[in-house]
């Protein structure tokens, strides 16, 4: 399951900031790809709409590895399968 | 009004007739007219679908990452600045850039982002909006992407006086040029709203044309929106010649007023004035202007009222104006309209040449100047204003003169 997430996230990450396929690894910081606040907003924005799940604001704003974000994922999505408290996506 | 020359040493546009300033030109001069249907739309039915896009953009001039990040309305402006200082020989490097003044106009700013985003909540129930529909909306992101691109730290700000928009700022930048504030200033603006949204409320308005845009014709029906950008690279004469610079015209005046009448009829008088403190800010008798390139929408309000307000200004030397509305050709641009259309009244005093307005099948007692009808035409042209009218009655008028040392 989470290398599954992990895959997904290194993709999304790829193709949102136009990288060459292999250069985004789960051990990539935000800071090595020079991924900014801007960047990091379409990140989120492309990781929600993949994974249908809403990233709050104050764990969006902790994320600066691409495994920090692979490890959240995760979590939003064990949490909604056990029916936890994350809230529901919309729509 | 006295203070320092102001010259144009660089041009950039973009718009339905070409992606820059010269294939514009050429467009023009080959009296193109670049209106065509629009594709449908998701949204709905338009009744009225004749516009003046520019086709074959994004061109590859804008990195991957910039155009994630902008409107189309600021990719234009970009487009046009990077070709403008092209044009005008100016290197990044340049120390002038530091204290460079990036005055812009826009009417409507980020609207295809806007149109698009809201679309997909309100129409596809889509949970969340690209979250960088604010930068991308707001009107000033056009000028701070110009300003980010070559490093100018000056007076650097949006003009929003919707189809006056350009005139204003390319009139304010002259200013802080004359008045010593800057050298350099890079000045236009751009506009993008051919979108479902926009089309509707244009068509609500009952001012757009179904067919085309026939300028001063008495057949005319109404204006065909357009989309693009223009810049002008305005310096002090001092930069430009210090620097060895090709000086394309000297931009001798700008002058503005305010109908304080009607919130969409154009007045005369008010129009005038602006004709009138254009002229006498660039020290101009009236008999030196020899070409207007006019706002000459195409609508049956603005036409005779902006010739009227010709006559007024100039007397007998009207009846020896070459008057021409290139909206004709390339629509109306909104808040870019003052642009495409300086960098065009530029190109007019380069070549010796006034633009023609096409589509003019038919004289209207009404409209009685000489309006360049549908051909080109070679002549000496010492002088030119280019005149724009904004809704709400606020006029904007720039005097250009051939470059005299």
């Amino acid at each position: 399951m989470f290398e599954d997430t992990a895959q997904k996230v290194v993709d999304i990450i790829t193709s949102t900031q136009k990288l060459e396929p292999g250069k985004v690894t789960i051990d990539s910081t935000f800071e090595e790809l020079q991924i900014d606040s801007l960047d990091g907003l379409n990140i989120v924005f492309a990781l929600e709409n993949e994974f249908d799940l809403d990233i709050p604001d104050d764990q969006a704003k902790e994320l600066t590895t691409v495994r920090q974000v692979a490890e959240r994922i995760n979590a939003l999505l064990e949490s909604r399968a056990n029916g936890a408290a994350e809230p529901p996506a919309e729509a | 009004m006295s203070g320092r020359k102001v010259v144009v040493t660089g041009v950039g546009g973009i718009c339905s007739l070409g992606l820059t300033a010269p294939a514009i030109w050429d467009s023009m001069m080959a009296g193109a007219v670049g209106f065509s249907p629009l594709p449908t739309f998701p949204q709905g039915t338009l009744r009225l679908n004749l516009a003046g896009s520019v086709q074959g953009f994004p061109d590859g001039r804008i990195a991957d990452r910039t155009l994630d990040h902008t409107d189309r309305f600021a990719q234009f402006l970009l487009v046009s600045a990077k070709e403008a200082v092209e044009n005008a020989g100016l290197a990044k490097e340049d120390p002038r850039w530091k204290d460079a003044a990036v005055v812009a106009g826009s009417g409507i700013g980020g609207e295809v982002a806007h149109d698009f985003a809201f679309w997909e909540m309100y129409g596809l129930k889509k949970p969340r909006v690209n979250p960088l529909l604010i930068p991308k909306v707001m009107a000033n992101a056009g000028a701070s992407h110009v300003s980010m691109a070559y490093g100018a730290q000056g007076q650097v700000y949006t003009v929003c006086s919707a189809c006056s928009s350009s005139n204003h700022a390319i009139g304010l930048a002259w200013m802080h040029i004359q008045s010593g504030m800057c050298d350099l200033a890079l000045a236009g603006g751009s506009e993008s709203s051919i979108t479902f949204g926009i089309m509707k409320a244009w068509e609500g308005m009952r001012v757009l044309s179904a067919e085309t845009c026939r300028p001063f014709s008495k057949n005319r029906s109404g204006l065909i929106l357009g989309e693009g950008a223009g810049i002008l690279v305005l310096e002090s004469e001092e930069s430009a010649l210090s620097r060895g610079a090709t000086i394309l015209a000297e931009l001798a005046g700008f002058g503005m007023s305010a109908d304080a009448a009607h919130l969409t009829l154009p007045q005369p008088e008010g129009a005038a004035l602006a004709m009138r403190r254009a002229l006498q800010a660039a020290q101009m008798e009236p008999d030196e202007v020899s070409y207007i390139n006019a706002h000459g929408t195409g609508t049956p309000a603005n036409d005779p009222l902006e010739t009227k307000a010709i006559h007024s200004v100039f007397g007998d030397h009207a009846r020896k104006l070459a008057v021409s509305s290139t909206k004709s050709m390339h629509g109306h641009l909104l808040g870019g309209a003052g642009a495409v259309e300086a960098v065009t009244t530029v190109m007019a005093l380069q070549h010796q040449i006034a633009p023609p307005t096409m589509n003019f099948v038919e004289p209207d007692p009404e409209c009685d100047l000489d309006y360049v009808p549908n051909a080109a035409r070679p002549m000496p042209i010492r002088a030119a204003l280019s005149n724009s009218f904004a809704f709400g009655g606020l006029n904007a008028v720039l005097a250009f003169r051939t470059y005299q040392a």
